[in-house]
Order: C-alpha cells, then sequence, then structure tokens
C-alpha cells in the first residue's frame, strides 16, 4: 500500500491540470467536508447491511447531536482505510487482525462489543448432505468430499478469514480448488450470497446477513450452531497519536456509548423478522 | 521556353523566383518564375492539374516552396505572415463558418480591426448580402455562398486580392456577378490575381494572363496578345478548346 | 420474471410518493455528475480542440492517451483519488475524502478524458475544413481553438452528454470516495449496489429503473434545447 502510495504520489501533483482541478473543486466543493460534529466509522458490512445502524445511530445522535457517516466495506479494507487514518472508529469481526491493529498503534484500545454466528447455508437439496450433521468441519469435508460447489467472500473480510480458517481446520486445500469447485467471489457478503443462490453453491454467512437478505431463493440455514461457528465483534476508536487529524474525541464517545448498558441493550433490542440479529456482550471486556 | 516580364507595365510588386513543390517525387511546380504588378488584374489560366491554385498558394504563403522564394514589395518572407497580413484570399469552394452571414464577416473583423459593424454593413451591402445579414450562411445558395466568402475577404481592407476559381461551380448569373464586384474592387486600386480555366472569364477580366502547364509557366503575357496569339503550343491548343499531351 | 414486474411498480411507487431519500439520492447524483461534466468541459474541451488544431512532436502519442484514457476503469479513478485524498496521502490535508467533493473530483478526473478524446475527433473533422481559412488569416491559437468551440457546438452537446452518461452510471470511484454514507455521499449508483448486496432485487432494479429515466430526462432536454436551439440559429 505504501509503495502504492509513493507511486502516485508522483505521478498526480506532477499534473498541473490536477492542481487547477483542485481549486476549480474547491470554488465549487464550498459545501462542507467532513463537519466538526460527525465522525467516520469504517465497518464491516454485515452491521450495515442487516440495518443495525439505521436504528442504533440516531439513538446516538439524539444524545450527543453527532452525525455517524458509515463506510461499509469489508473488515480487510476497513482496517486498511482505518491504518490510512481515514476513519474514527473501526467496527470489524477479525479479533486477531483487530489486536494487531491495536499493537500497531492504531487504535486505542479494543473492545468486544457483541457477538452472533456463522452459518452455512445452501441449495434445499444439500447434495452433499451436511444437514444432519452439528460440527462445521466434517461438514466442509464433505462437502470438499463431493466436490459440491462452495462460494467464498475471497475479499480478506471478517467472514472470509474464519472461512479459511475453518478449511485449514478441516484439512482441505482450497488452494488447488479455486476455480473448481471452490468458488471465491472477491465480493461482499450480499454480492457472495447472490453469487452462491445463483448458482446452487453452500456459503458460509453470518447469521444477521443472511436474516436480512432478501434473495433467499430455495436456500437454507443447513448447519449451525457449532462453537466454532461464533462471531465476534470488535470495536475500537482510532489513535489520535496515530492519526492526528483525525476526531478522537467524539470517536470515543461513540465507543463509549456502544459499550454502554444504553448502547448494549439497543443492540440486544434490534430485530429482523422478530428475530435477533446481534447478542451485546461488552461485559466481558 | 518561359516568355515573362513583358505583361508587367508597373513595378513588379510580387515577384515569384525559381519556385519549386514537390509532392511524392513529384514537381507539382517545376523551377517556376514570374513578375506581378501592383495593379494589374493578372489572370491565371491553364488546364486541370496545371499548379495554378498551388502557384496562388505558394504567393499567399499557405504552401511554403521547398526550393525559391517570393518576394512581396521587396521583402522575403519565409514564413509568409506579413504577406498574408494585407492579402485576402477567397477559395473555390467557400469557407463558411456556421454561424450567421454578419456573424461571418464579424470573425474577420473582430481579429483585425475596431469599428465592426460599420464595415460590416458596408461590405455586405458592396456584395449585395445586407438583407440576409442575420439568415445562417450555411443556407445560402451557392452563389450567395460565394459573394459572402468575396464580403469576408473585402472586409481585411486587402491590397492584394486572390481568388482561386470563385466561379467554378456557379451558374453564369452568378459568376457574371461576382465578376462585376471583383472588378469593381479592381477599379478601387485593389491588386487581383484571379484562377480560372474559363476562357471567356479571363477575356473580360485580364490585365495580364499567366499560362501554366505541367507545373510551369509557359507564358505571361498582356492578355490583349495572348489572347491574339498564344505564344507557346500549349496554350494555343487550350484556347482552341483542344487537349495538348 | 416477478423481479422485474414488482421491480417496474416499485419504480412507480417510488416515483409517485415523491420519497424524500429517493429525491435526496436523486440530487445529489444529478449535482455532482452534473458538476463534473462542466468541470470535464471547462478542461476537456479547450485541450480537445488545442490537439485538434494544433501539429506539434508527439502529437499522435497525446491522441493515443487521450483515447486510451477513456477506458480507464472507474474504480482504477477511485483508488487513485482515494490515495491522493486519503488522510496519509499528499492531498489529505483538504478533508475532501467521503465527501461530495471528492465525487465529482473522482467523475471529473473520469469524464475530462472522454470529452477531450471525443471533441478532438469531432473538432479535427472542422478544422480539416476550416485551416486554409484560419491560415489566411494567421489566426493565432487561441482564436482557432475559439472558433472551432463555437461552430461545432451542437456536437460537442452530444460529446458532454456521452460524458454525462457515463457520470451519472459509474460507481466504481464514488463508491470508493463517496464511501455510500447515508443522507451524505450516497448516490443512485451506489444505493443499487447496496440493494444488490442486500439481496433486495425489486429496489435495486427500481432504482436502475429511475436512473434509466433521469437519464432519458436529461437527454431528452439537452436534446430539446439543441434543436430548438438550431432551429432559430444555424445549420
Amino acid at each position: 500500500m505504501s509503495v502504492l502510495l509513493r507511486l502516485f504520489g508522483v505521478m498526480l501533483p506532477a499534473a498541473s491540470v490536477f492542481r487547477k482541478l483542485i481549486l476549480i473543486t474547491l470554488l465549487l466543493g464550498s459545501h462542507s467536508a467532513i463537519a466538526d460534529e460527525s465522525i467516520v466509522l469504517q465497518s464491516t458490512t454485515s452491521t450495515a447491511n442487516s440495518g443495525l445502524y439505521d436504528y442504533l445511530l440516531p439513538l446516538f445522535q439524539k444524545n450527543t447531536g453527532i452525525t455517524v457517516k458509515v463506510v461499509a466495506v469489508g473488515t480487510g479494507q476497513a482496517i486498511k482505510n482505518a491504518e490510512n487514518c481515514d476513519g474514527d472508529v473501526l467496527l470489524v469481526h477479525a479479533t486477531q487482525s483487530e489486536l494487531n491493529f491495536v499493537a500497531e498503534g492504531y487504535g486505542v484500545e479494543r473492545f468486544d462489543l457483541m457477538f452472533n454466528d456463522f452459518i452455512i447455508v445452501g441449495p434445499a437439496t444439500d447434495p452433499a448432505n451436511i444437514k444432519e450433521l452439528t460440527d462445521v468441519v466434517p461438514a466442509l469435508q464433505r462437502i470438499a468430499g463431493v466436490n459440491a460447489l462452495f462460494a467464498s467472500r475471497g475479499d480478506d473480510s471478517g467472514t472470509h478469514k474464519k472461512e479459511t480458517a475453518l478449511w485449514h481446520s478441516a484439512g482441505v486445500p482450497i488452494k488447488e480448488a479455486s476455480g473448481k469447485w471452490y468458488r471465491e467471489t472477491g465480493s461482499g457478503m450480499g454480492a457472495t450470497l447472490n453469487i452462491a443462490v445463483g448458482m446452487n453453491a453452500y456459503a458460509l454467512t453470518d447469521r444477521a446477513s443472511w436474516i436480512s437478505f432478501g434473495n433467499k431463493g430455495n436456500f437454507e440455514i443447513l448447519l449451525e450452531g457449532d462453537d466454532a461457528l461464533y462471531n465476534q465483534y470488535g470495536v475500537i476508536g482510532v489513535s489520535a497519536s496515530a492519526c492526528p487529524n483525525i476526531n478522537e474525541h467524539d470517536g470515543q464517545l461513540f465507543v463509549d456509548w456502544l459499550l454502554s448498558p444504553e448502547g448494549q441493550a439497543a443492540i440486544a433490542s434490534y430485530r429482523v423478522d422478530s428475530q435477533q440479529l446481534f447478542f451485546p456482550n461488552a461485559s466481558s471486556n | 521556353m518561359p516568355e515573362s516580364g513583358s505583361a508587367v507595365a508597373s513595378s513588379p510588386f510580387i515577384s515569384v523566383t525559381g519556385v519549386s513543390v514537390i509532392r511524392n517525387d513529384q514537381r507539382l511546380l517545376d523551377n517556376v518564375s514570374v513578375d506581378l504588378g501592383d495593379s494589374e488584374f493578372s489572370v491565371i489560366m491553364g488546364s486541370n492539374g496545371a499548379g495554378k491554385s498551388l502557384l496562388m498558394r505558394v504567393i499567399h504563403g499557405l504552401v511554403a516552396p521547398d526550393s525559391g522564394r517570393v518576394e512581396v514589395a521587396g521583402s522575403v518572407n519565409p514564413s509568409g505572415v506579413t504577406t498574408r497580413l494585407h492579402q485576402a484570399m477567397v477559395f473555390q469552394k467557400p469557407v463558411l463558418l456556421r454561424r450567421s452571414v454578419a456573424a461571418n464577416v464579424d470573425h474577420v473583423i473582430d481579429s483585425k480591426l475596431k469599428d465592426r459593424r460599420l464595415q460590416r454593413d458596408s461590405v455586405l451591402d458592396e456584395v449585395g448580402l445586407l438583407s440576409l445579414a442575420k439568415r445562417p450562411a450555411r443556407l445560402l445558395s451557392g452563389g450567395e455562398q460565394q459573394r459572402l466568402a468575396l464580403a469576408r475577404a473585402l472586409a481585411l481592407k486587402p491590397s492584394v486580392l486572390l481568388l482561386d476559381e470563385p466561379t467554378a461551380s456557379l451558374d453564369p448569373a452568378s459568376s457574371q456577378l461576382i465578376e462585376r464586384i471583383v472588378q469593381k474592387v479592381h477599379d478601387a486600386g485593389c491588386k487581383v490575381i484571379f484562377v480560372t480555366h474559363d476562357i471567356g472569364q479571363a477575356r473580360r477580366l485580364a490585365d495580364d494572363v499567366i499560362f501554366m502547364h505541367k507545373g510551369q509557366v509557359v507564358e505571361h503575357r498582356p492578355a490583349g496578345q495572348f489572347f491574339d496569339s498564344p505564344a507557346s503550343d500549349p496554350a494555343a491548343a487550350y484556347l482552341r478548346g483542344e487537349l495538348y499531351v | 420474471m416477478q423481479e422485474s414486474e414488482s421491480a417496474l411498480f416499485l419504480a412507480f411507487q417510488l416515483v409517485m410518493a415523491g420519497d424524500a431519500d429517493l429525491l435526496e439520492i436523486v440530487g445529489l447524483s444529478l449535482r455532482v455528475s452534473v458538476t463534473a461534466v462542466l468541470l470535464s468541459c471547462a478542461i476537456g474541451l479547450p485541450v480537445g480542440a488545442l490537439v485538434a488544431s494544433q501539429r506539434f512532436r508527439g502529437r499522435s502519442l497525446v491522441i493515443l492517451l487521450m483515447n486510451a484514457l477513456m477506458g480507464l476503469p472507474p474504480v482504477v479513478i477511485g483508488l487513485l483519488v482515494y490515495l491522493q485524498l486519503s488522510a496519509s496521502g499528499p492531498f489529505g490535508w483538504l478533508q475532501w475524502l467521503y465527501t461530495p467533493t471528492a465525487m465529482i473530483l473522482a467523475q471529473t478526473l473520469l469524464v475530462a478524458p472522454i470529452v477531450a478524446a471525443l471533441s478532438r475527433q469531432v473538432l479535427e473533422d472542422l478544422h480539416d475544413e476550416y485551416s486554409e481559412y484560419f491560415d489566411s488569416l494567421c489566426l493565432s491559437a487561441w482564436s482557432r481553438v475559439s472558433t472551432l468551440l463555437v461552430d461545432a457546438r451542437y456536437s460537442l452537446l452530444t460529446v458532454s452528454l456521452a460524458g454525462f452518461g457515463r457520470a451519472i452510471a459509474e460507481v466504481g470511484a464514488v463508491m470508493i470516495v463517496g464511501g455510500n454514507i447515508n443522507h451524505y455521499t450516497r448516490v443512485m449508483t451506489t444505493s443499487i449496489a447496496l440493494e444488490t448486496s442486500k439481496g433486495d432485487l425489486p429496489m435495486a432494479l427500481g432504482l436502475g429503473i429511475v436512473l434509466l429515466m433521469i437519464a432519458l430526462i436529461v437527454n431528452a432536454l439537452v436534446m430539446t434545447l439543441r434543436s430548438s436551439a438550431e432551429r432559430f440559429a444555424y445549420a
């Protein structure tokens, strides 16, 4: 990333057209840049697509007057964006990467925020016959065994990291199968589910994304409940010592609110189709 | 052999010396030398491909010769820029802007002079287009279009007016109208160089005739002499209406 | 397809209800893309006219480059602009990332080469016709450029429409530099991408139909403007 940065950093500023453009756009762009009373949340997609923020953020804004601008991308990209100082708060679900983020000085502190679980969805016909299983590892082995189609995020997101780890535990060399029965979509959760439905492939998804997903077709949940499918979300305030220009104060207010009894209760009360999507567990911090 | 020099009554004003233009190994102009006076109505004649239009473009500075030189009023202008400033040229196919008649004239006045409105109206009146000033130029008839091109040239107040077969694609009435206007301009003291292959037109207009054949000037003589007794075989054949090979 | 039917119905419903969110999204889409196209014309038209009317060393290389830039994918532009505007990039101090300004900038970079390349083509044909006249008058480069631009105005309107089509339809660049932030940087295309990823295909298609209608309306407006202006002006 930093090599790229340097590369383009030399390329673009050299063009005087670019500079003129900036001046012109500066005049036109008199509308507010990110205002003081707002923060940018770099977030994983599942929390945004499930509608959680549409429910939570008005509550927070009513309390504090702070607007939260959500940039919803995969966990991997969200972390990279935050490392580029392009966000005030990070909310993702890949605990080890989050700890690294803090250890490298980008984040103030990581907190457990809430959890739900991953599930494996697939066509009702269940060609690999995994519905009768309760553990994820043998289920993946069966899928690999019959070369049943499997749609993977393939985008370095939290879900993708989880999935890769599970395949590793199952001892399946997915790299060799890529492009054959193992299909890496390189897309977000929703796009991957659309693709899975389209090609009748199994997929690993977080439960929140699945419940709020609108294009289920004949798909159903084929495997759930294994402890290995636990999905922990974490929240981190970006550190002002790494990124002097960010709004650490308001960011920390948001983190504190999410972790507060009020915030936790709000998360617990969010429902889609009368199902709870996220289970707050900040008390475990 | 080229016969030249004797046709010029006044002092030489435009002097072309040893000019050649070569394209793809073809000598389109082949060592052309000719002197033109500052007041005659000079007509360049010759069959298609003789090099008439090209010679005119060399004089106007639109085409740079590969060898030789053009002197105007005693000074050489390799770039042709100052030459062009007191010349104006009318092309065979009028190049008209996609604007109104008036705006077409304004375009050249804009680039040169100040008091435009008065001048524009006077040149449009001169060519009989004043009543059409607001029309789109490209909706005019062929004859009107060429008169507009002429008006635009006149708006430059040139001391030399060059016309490259301006009536080649016009009906006789429109041609006569153009001839009359050009004649008037000449009578008012403007040097005119006129390319044509219409013998009748040349007879009506020319003070002196430059006859070209295969990239060379083969005759340059006063009009009367030229038409009575052409000195070269190609010219004689041309006047008889025959093809000279 | 049952999706298509319900999408048509949804599109109709969205428009009829005058949904405030939809109006906001449509408004931002138009504001961003129209501004970007105007900027692109301010840059691209003179560049196109200059290249069309001047002969200089490396000219064919410039034309090749302009034509190649037309095919630059929006995501690549988005990435380039992101790297510049990121807080850790050279222009981070502008604080433009995740603002409409960044989206305008990205779309301008996307559309300006299109305007320059297409107008170069149009103006070069016109310049071939005018060049002897220009030479005869010894016009300056600037006079040539302005004459060409004025005389080709109606064709250039079509060029700018092509640019507008590209801007209003692209999703890759605005997604990266705008962030698709609700009520702030969310435009038609990023909404469609979002609804698609939520699996709400009828809604996505409905928004797509609304986008199509907007494109139709804008094109119809410009075409009407053009033909009536031509009728009152010149052929």
